[in-house]
């Protein structure tokens, strides 16, 4: 076994990370950059989060998948949500929103409880049968039809009394704990809070989207979820008719500026932490082997549509919480931030970084805001949209040049995959030879 | 003993299939088609190209569920269970075309066979915790081992679809090994080998159901090289059994000579 690395890899990308952080800090701090460019930055780190997520889907999972934009616009409202209600708060507002959508999640995750234990349990072979024998006089989608009726009427009611009981109970504690905090903690409390909504309400609805969808094939399911971030589009442009204060096509506005460097490095952080430890452990190469190979990786005992709903989910977590990030950049959001077009940044990132590279997906996020905002700097006056020229012919190039992406599949540092474990007893000798089997040897 | 096709008694059978029928379109792939395989026996699946091999090992898979008959494995019905299920109740296979996670490295291709049965939770993966590092480090042992068993440990970082030909080959039989199957399938392991390589395979096949007390059933078209290694064959042409019976009686079996060459050389012969 060879083993060239004596310094754990761990400690030269620390130093880098912390290096990245101190310098950009160091550079706000001392007004080497402008306002504009240290958003820039911080956008870059938010994109780098998204995209992480839809590398897990695309690169490792091997699901192409053009919906992501629709998961970043649920984390970015959903988290929005949560925060501006707390601000009201401070005005005699009410927690009705955090109460109500995780009363929801709640009720989503009691269904999905439910759904699987129907699943796993003998109770799946009865109802099969009993299924069968009323299928031979009804189409299978009439059926389809009035289960998944009765699952969200089931979701729906259960969300009720759950908010019922949380406003009653729960909330009114955290209110009266949060109001005593000092504000700059409970803020903390309630951004992180928010962002943690945005990320696993996208992750529900990603695991849900998921679950009928994934059976498709590559191409197909690209197209679906393409429909489905038109929908969640179409669907925030007329928000205002459910909920009043996420304004529709009018924008949502006077959300919190909370978002800090520090809060997104370290969102970006974690996300790298999880994502690696996540895809070099056996879960990980579950995930992988479905990309290599669905026949293969079904016959060696592995359920794959449970592990692409499983990264599909976790791409829509990460989704999320950097569309909370964004929406606490700015403080302003509008659908048509989330249209299908912006749906193709992430898809370009990874495809450029490389798909199933992390640190490519990390670099790619960094060079794609430079080039972008670069260009705005490098061009005469008046030539500015000229960038949506040559950066495009800069795409052409490198995807004609290395189709592989950046990095193709090759990883840095402390993202590399680990070496196995050291051995503290020596592998038994072959019985295979080049030309046969020589006996009496242990197995 | 009986060279002539009948329906074979499926007592103290690990697998015993029961009038299956699978039909794509019009097509009859495989006709009531029965087949029992007893503990630890080395059985072979022999017969011309397109004969309904394949397909018979698809539906013992779960690929494709057979249109009519029962698969019993064990005394339980597969007809109908998730692929993955099948496997994880003990039966696993090799491809006629190898089938690799081409881009994961040996001992991944290997080790994603012990995801059922990893013993830690995706929680513990991420926090690197708990049980992650004890199961993993063992977890990854018994891949090692496996694959010294198949002297492919040197290569265990390579990346599979860099491997030569026959170490691709032995890399699939290990990972099916490494399912923990009780029933293995393994569909024309000798393909595109040369007659050296294919005897050590052979060797090779005995080899793993002596040591690891396994029942195989083995497709393989040549019929020279199964000739060899099985106890005992089923003849498929046309997917219906056309013979059962010893390696010998095979042989000598009138029909199955007619099928592989042809009626007229059947008669010259």
């Amino acid at each position: 076994m060879r083993r060239r690395l004596i310094i754990p890899s761990w400690i030269p990308t620390l130093v880098v990370a912390v290096g990245l952080y101190w310098v950009v800090s160091y550079a706000n701090s001392t007004a080497r950059i402008t306002p504009y460019w240290y958003s820039v930055i911080q956008l870059a780190a938010i994109t780098a989060v998204s995209a992480l997520g839809l590398n897990l889907i695309y690169g490792f999972n091997g699901q192409f998948s053009l919906g992501h934009v629709g998961f970043y616009a649920i984390g970015a409202y959903g988290s929005a949500l949560i925060t501006k209600d707390f601000v009201g708060k401070w005005s005699g507002g009410q927690f009705s929103a955090l109460s109500w959508i995780m009363a929801g999640q709640a009720g989503i995750l009691v269904v999905l409880f439910v759904a699987q234990g129907i699943r796993l349990g003998a109770i799946r072979k009865a109802l099969r049968a009993a299924l069968d024998s009323f299928m031979k006089g009804h189409e299978a989608w009439t059926l389809v039809t009035l289960v998944s009726l009765a699952l969200v009427a089931f979701a729906l009611a259960v969300g009720v009394a759950f908010t019922w009981a949380l406003q009653r109970g729960f909330l009114f504690l955290l209110e009266n704990a949060i109001v005593a905090l000092p504000e700059t903690a409970a803020q903390g409390i309630i951004f992180l809070l928010g962002l943690l909504n945005g990320g696993t309400m996208a992750a529900l609805i990603a695991y849900l989207v998921g679950l009928p969808l994934l059976r498709l094939s590559s191409d197909y399911f690209g197209i679906a979820t393409l429909g489905f971030a038109i929908m969640v589009y179409t669907a925030l442009q007329n928000s205002d008719m459910v909920i009043a204060t996420m304004k529709g096509a009018r924008g949502m506005v006077a959300i919190p500026r909370w978002t800090t460097w520090a809060w997104v490095y370290v969102a970006l952080g974690l996300s790298v932490i999880v994502m690696r430890n996540l895809i070099w452990s056996s879960q990980g190469r579950a995930i992988m082997s479905v990309r290599e190979d669905e026949t293969a990786a079904k016959l060696m005992g592995i359920d794959i549509a449970q592990q692409k709903a499983i990264a599909f989910a976790i791409g829509g977590f990460f989704a999320g919480l950097a569309g909370g990030l964004y929406a606490h950049l700015f403080g302003f959001l509008h659908p048509s931030s989330f249209n299908f077009i912006k749906g193709f940044d992430p898809l370009i990132i990874i495809v450029f970084g490389g798909l199933g590279s992390m640190t490519g997906t990390i670099v790619a996020s960094a060079l794609f805001a430079l080039v972008i905002e670069g260009l705005r700097v490098v061009l005469p006056q008046g030539f500015e949209d000229w960038r949506f020229v040559i950066y495009p012919v800069l795409l052409l190039i490198i995807m004609l040049v290395r189709q592989q992406g950046l990095l193709g599949t090759t990883e840095w540092g402390w993202l590399r995959a680990p070496l196995p474990p050291e051995r503290a007893v020596p592998a038994p000798a072959p019985v295979v030879s080049r030309t046969g089997v020589s006996e009496a040897k242990d197995v | 003993m009986a060279t002539q096709p009948g329906v074979e008694s499926g007592d103290g059978s690990i697998l015993a299939i029961n009038g299956v029928t699978k039909l794509f379109g019009g097509l009859r792939a495989v006709s009531d088609f029965d087949m029992a395989v007893p503990q630890g026996r080395l059985y072979g699946l022999i017969g011309p190209n397109g004969a309904g091999k394949t397909t018979v090992f698809n539906m013992i898979t779960g690929l494709c569920p057979p249109t009519e008959g029962s698969i019993l494995f064990d005394g339980q019905d597969l007809v109908g269970v998730d692929s993955h299920r099948i496997t994880q109740s003990g039966v696993a296979r090799t491809f006629q075309n190898i089938r690799l996670f081409q881009n994961l490295t040996v001992l991944d291709n290997v080790r994603i066979a012990y995801h059922t049965h990893a013993g830690y939770s995706m929680v513990e993966s991420i926090v690197r915790l708990g049980r992650f590092r004890r199961q993993e480090r063992n977890l990854s042992e018994r891949a090692q081992d496996l694959l010294a068993v198949f002297a492919l440990q040197d290569r265990q970082l390579e990346v599979a679809k860099n491997l030569p030909y026959g170490e691709q080959r032995r890399l699939e039989i290990a990972r099916a090994l490494a399912a923990q199957p009780r029933l293995l399938l393994l569909d024309e392991p000798a393909a595109g080998m040369n007659p050296t390589e294919a005897e050590s395979l052979m060797e090779l096949i005995h080899f793993i159901r002596d040591r690891l007390g396994l029942t195989i059933l083995l497709i393989e078209h040549q019929m020279r090289v199964v000739m060899g290694i099985c106890e005992w064959i089923t003849v498929m042409d046309f997917g219906q059994v056309i013979a059962r019976g010893t390696p010998r009686e095979i042989q000598s079996n009138e029909r199955v000579i007619e099928a592989y060459l042809g009626k007229r050389m059947g008669k010259r012969i």
